[in-house]
Formats: C-alpha cells, structure tokens, sequence
C-alpha cells in the first residue's frame, strides 16, 4: 500500500481554480521532488495536503495510509504523522520555542498514546537534534521565529521535523533564500532523516537542493497539472533547458 | 450659575453628611471638594474625557456612604495575594487594624492608617495631600475629597529599601443597600529609598456599590517605587480611581494595572515626570466580558529633560463588553531628550466587543523621540495555523496565543506570588469567556 495516494486533486484559492486534477503516489523511502515555474501550483500541493483553511478543495481524494487525509483537521494530519516545513515559518510573539516544541511533541504523543515527556526527558532529546542543525541555546529560549533570520527560520523548521519525527514530511521552497552553508546544513538534517518508512516530498523551484537531497522521483508541475514525471535527472536536464521546454508538451496534449 | 443648574445635583443628602473633623486645612479640602462636585457633576458623554465612557448609571443609583459590615476576613478570600505578609486592610474605607499585618517593615518605615497619620505624621500628610489629586477639574475626585476621612499612608525615609512588599487592600460591601466609599492612599518614598505597594480593590460577588479611590505617589529623588494595581471589584459594582505620581529627579516609578473586575471601570493614570532623568512605566493588562466597560486613560507628563517613559497597555474583550483607552503623553518645551513610547493593543474575542483608542501626543520641545502604536484585532490566523500544523487543536493554538498575549505584561509582575495568583486569576476568567465564544459558535 502506498504511504499518500492524491487522486485527480483539485484546489482552489480565493476563488481561482489551481490544481486542475493532480495524481502523485509516494511509497514509504521515496523522496518526490515536485518542480515547477512559478505559479503552477507547488505551494498550493504543500499548503492543501497539510490543510491550510485559505486553500479549497474542490475536487478529488487524497489518502494517507489509506485514511482520508482531507476528512482531517489540520492538527490532526500532523498528529498523525504528516509535517510541512513552511516557506515562510510564522513568527510567534509571547511564545517561548522551547515550550512550544514541548506543547507540539506531547500532542503527538499524546494522540498516539505514548507518555509525555518530562521537562528533563524533553531536553535530552531537544539538544540531540539541535545538534545536527546547530540549533544554539537562545534560538530556543526566544519567541517562536521571532528575531530569526531567514536561515534560522528555515532551520528551526527541520530541527521541528527532526523532533517530530513525521511518516511524510514535505518541504515547502525550504531552500529559497538560503546561502550555501545553510543549505547544506538543511540538506544533511533532512539526510539523516531518510529511513526505509518515512517520505518525502519536497517542493523546490531550483534543482540546487536536490544535488544534497537527491530525490528517487522528479514531478514537473505546470498550470495545475504534473506533465512530467521521471528519475532524478529530470531535475538536471530542467536546470539546463529552463521550464520553457515543459509549456509546448502541455500545449501539444 | 446656568452651568451648575444644567447638572443634576446627585449625592446631595449624603453630601450633607459627609465627615467633618481632623485638621482644618482638611476640612476646608472636603469642603472644596463638594463645592467642586456640585459644579461639576457627574461627568456626561459630552465631556470630552469621556466621550466614550457613560458613566451616568453611578448618578442614577442613590448610593449612600459605606458603614461597618459582617464578615470582613472572608471577604478577602478568593483575591488575589490577599495573604501577603505586609497587608493594610482598608474596609468601606476605614482602616482594620486588626486584619492589617504591620510587621516586618525595617525600621522608620511606617505603614498604615491614613487617619491616624493626620496625626502622628501632621506634617507630611499636610505637605503631600492633596498636592496630585485634581479637584478642580475631575468630579470624581472632587467626589472623593468631599468625603476624605481614612485611607492607606506609607512613609518610607530616605535612602530606605524596603524588601517586603506592602499589599493595601480595599474591601467593599454592604449587608443592606448600595454604598459607596471614597478610599485614599497617600505614599511617600524618601530619597533613595525603594518600595513596592500593590493596591487591590476587591468586592462582595454580585453586589453593587461605588468604589471611587484616589492614590497620590511621591517618588523622592534617585528613588524607585514600583506600584501595582489590581482590579477585583464585584461585577456589579462601579470602579472610578485615580492614580497621581510625581517622580523627582533620577526616580524610577513603574505601574502595572490589572483590570479584572467591575461592571463600568474608570482607571485614570497621570504621572509627572517633574526631576532630570527620570523614569516611568506604565502597563496594563484588561479583561472585559458580558456588557462591561473598562476605560484606561492614562497621562505621562514629561515636564523635564532626560526623562524616558514605557506604556504597553493590553485588552482582551468578549461578550459584548466595551474599552477605552487614552494614552495622552504631554512633553514640555523645557523637556528636550524625552524618549517616550506607547503601545496599545486589544484583542476582541466576539463581533460584539468594541473599543475605542486614542493615542494623545502633546509635544512642546523639538529634541525628543516619541513613539506610539496601536493594534485592535483578532487573532492571527496564521499563526493559529502554524500551531495547528504542528499538531495542537485549535483551542489549544488560540489559548497558546491568548496567553502570550497577556504574558507579555504579567510577565512584568516581579512580585512572584502576585503574578502566580494573576496568572490563575487571568486564565480562569479567560477559560470562562472561551468557553462562551465556543458555546456560540
């Protein structure tokens, strides 16, 4: 059984059609990466499958191990294992990082009827995993997001991951803006998280990151639709001819 | 004379009565006092103080003067930090000796009766008193001063810390009809000296009666007083109270106002910064629910150079409850290198919730920096977003936010067992409002 089956999934933002019937399969493992130029409707695959209120679905079924993904509240699809790393992480003012990793773990843990941890037990497992993305003590003493850079933000993005260890995470323009160091610490924290039953998807406009996150399926989206589907080296041969190559085969259906 | 005649004469048996005795120089006070209050009124929607704030329902009930009540030590259960060691009890504004604990103080530091201190401390009540309060222009205090009689006075010597906070706590009730009472609080810190008074106004659940309270500050020179307000009156009962600050040169005056309580609630706040190099802050937090009112003006008076003041003033109101908050900051031509700012936020739980702000910038000198903001909304829908993909349920993402909201000015509270028992107090009323909204949606 396939970890999220999306069906011909059709969504709507503001009123305006975006995802015009979109099919994507991925099994546990699988690093999907969706590409696309800009506007075709990647952020709103992210954004839909993780149920953000402002993103309508009109159309379509989407499960996730089996379960009806869109039946659930946002809160619940997370408790149930699935995480989106925002492209634009939310600034939380008046609420400590720490307590709010705290809050978000024992949610989960609670769903799933496990025991929440202790403050001591917590902070054990938060400075292993601040580990791996250099994530210093006054990143979580401060507000959420609040005062971060762009880099901090997306990093305290992955370090949430880590912590919650999801079943499907998807990574949402996680590498826009960041420099190179920043991107190679982001890669090889997502990396390490690449076991035989967790997936990925991650959404990216640029090829750069899938040289440190090297996905197993390359997914170009164009108006709405995925026209194109390969290996990695699709993402290659995009980063070469550009996007402009992908619009005649759509026009040509 | 026509504009005496326009105002409908209210109170007016009881100011027949109203008490006599003490000093001279007091008698003549309460006598302006109710001169004062007979032109005046009280207060209509047309005075532009309160514009926003009709206040007319305290003129409309025949509140008579506060006599001796049953049951006083219970009547302190269930406020906030009501057990501290240093307590001034003040019931129907009368000092209890017997509920007050007076020990612990260092010594030359005298806490206390405000009665008592017309004669033991002669001079200095004389040299304060009354030197704030405007009587001219606010009938609520010219109110207040018609009716002087007892109240909370702390005299803290110079270059004196007091380590213990000292907690004045004012009780209200009545075993038969609507009273009133016209609490006063006199403190005077010495230069150098450091204390902290928090003032609490508490009441009978459900009754209704006029607490109407004037607190005057003296803040001596390089000295820091640190005053607390906390607002638990019934919430049937009116709450108008003034607090006058003056601070000298290099002070330090913080004020943290908690407004939890009351059915319409007046809280005026003025501080002169009147020394170089002075400082003030001024925060509040409030709480409105059902059809409750509470307005906070406040006036920081920068009348020297050098001088900084803060105010973050905070709301949270439900129901169909109403707010107002006037943050004038005046800045003197003689008071060049004023850092001054205020923010103001309110967050409104229902349709039905309403406020009106006014931020007020009177700036006379040309070297200083002024900064105000206001932000009247609802939650972010973003940020409740954010906290749900990450697995928490929407009530508890509101609560999240809600909290953090509050937090930002209970966090100021450095007296811990006073923020703890706020906290408690805050998220309890907060828990019962939510549940209303969720109830109804």
């Amino acid at each position: 059984m396939s970890m999220l089956d999306v069906k011909n999934l059709q969504v709507s933002a503001e009123g305006k059609e975006i995802l015009k019937g979109l099919d994507l399969h991925v099994n546990p493992g699988e690093v999907h990466a969706i590409m696309g130029p800009n506007g075709s409707g990647k952020s709103t695959l992210a954004r839909a499958l993780s149920g953000h209120p402002e993103y309508a679905v009109t159309g379509g079924e989407v499960l996730f191990e089996g379960k009806d993904l869109l039946a659930m509240d946002p809160d619940e699809r997370a408790r149930e294992g699935v995480f989106m790393a925002f492209q634009y992480p939310v600034e939380i003012a008046g609420v400590n990082n720490s307590y709010f990793l705290k809050a978000a773990l024992n949610a989960k843990r609670k769903h799933h009827g496990v025991p929440e941890l202790d403050a001591m037990e917590f902070m054990q497992l938060v400075q292993e995993k601040a580990k791996l993305l250099e994530i210093d003590k006054s990143m979580l003493s401060r507000a959420v997001n609040e005062g971060f850079s762009g880099g901090e933000k997306k990093r305290n993005e992955i370090f949430q991951m880590a912590l919650l260890e999801p079943k499907l995470a998807i990574l949402d323009e996680t590498d826009s803006g960041l420099d190179i160091d920043a991107l190679k610490l982001v890669s090889s924290g997502v990396n390490a998280m690449r076991t035989p039953d967790r997936a990925f998807i991650v959404v990216t406009h640029y090829q750069r990151l899938l040289t440190y996150i090297v996905p197993d399926f390359v997914h170009v989206l164009s108006a709405g639709r995925i026209v194109k589907s390969g290996g990695k080296e699709l993402a290659l041969e995009l980063e070469a001819k550009g996007y402009g190559w992908i619009e005649p085969a759509l026009a040509g259906r | 004379m026509s504009q005496v005649a326009e105002k409908p004469m209210v109170f007016a048996s009881a100011l027949d009565k109203r008490p006599t005795g003490g000093p001279r120089w007091l008698d003549d006070l309460r006598s302006r006092g109710a001169a004062r209050f007979a032109a005046l009124g009280i207060p209509t929607v047309r005075d532009e103080d309160c514009r926003f704030t009709n206040v007319s329902p305290i003129g409309a009930i025949d509140f008579t003067p506060a006599g001796q009540i049953s049951g006083t030590a219970d009547r302190l259960h269930g406020f906030a930090y009501t057990d501290a060691p240093v307590r001034l009890v003040v019931v129907n504004g009368r000092f209890d000796t017997t509920l007050s604990r007076l020990k612990g103080l260092p010594a030359g530091v005298h806490a206390g009766s405000l009665a008592d201190a017309l004669k033991d401390y002669a001079d200095i009540v004389q040299r304060y008193f009354g030197q704030l309060a405007d009587v001219q222009t606010r009938s609520f205090t010219a109110l207040n001063t018609a009716f002087v009689q007892d109240g909370a006075f702390v005299h803290v010597p110079d270059g004196v810390v007091v380590p213990t906070p000292i907690h004045v706590v004012f009780v209200t009730g009545s075993d038969a009809g609507h009273v009133m009472v016209h609490p006063r609080t006199l403190v005077v810190a010495g230069a150098g000296s450091q204390v902290t008074v928090i003032e609490s106004y508490v009441g009978g659940e459900g009754e209704t009666y006029l607490s109407n309270a004037v607190s005057e500050f003296f803040v001596g020179e390089n000295a820091g007083v640190d005053h607390y307000k906390v607002q638990q009156e019934s919430l049937a009962a009116f709450h108008v109270g003034a607090l006058h600050t003056h601070t000298s040169r290099n002070a330090r005056f913080s004020s943290h106002s908690f407004s939890l309580g009351g059915r319409i609630v007046r809280n005026d706040a003025v501080a002169i910064l009147d020394g170089e190099g002075g400082d003030c802050t001024l925060n509040g937090l409030y709480l409105a629910d059902r059809e409750r009112l509470i307005d906070n003006h406040t006036t920081i008076d920068h009348a020297k150079p050098h001088c900084g003041s803060h105010e973050v003033y905070k709301g949270i109101l439900g129901g169909a409850s109403r707010a107002v908050f006037n943050g004038k900051i005046i800045v003197r031509q003689d008071a060049q290198k004023t850092d001054a700012k205020q923010t103001n936020r309110a967050l409104l739980l229902t349709d039905g919730a309403t406020i009106n702000t006014k931020p007020q910038l009177e700036i006379f000198a040309d070297d200083v920096k002024c900064t105000h903001g206001a932000a009247i909304g609802q939650l972010d829908d973003e940020a409740i977003f954010y906290l749900r993909a990450r697995g928490m349920t929407y009530a508890e993402a509101r609560d999240m936010l809600i909290h953090a909201f509050a937090g930002q000015v209970l966090d100021g509270v450095a007296v811990e067992p006073l923020r703890a028992a706020l906290e408690v107090e805050l998220f309890e009323q907060l828990a019962k409002d939510l549940a209303e909204v969720d109830g109804r949606s």
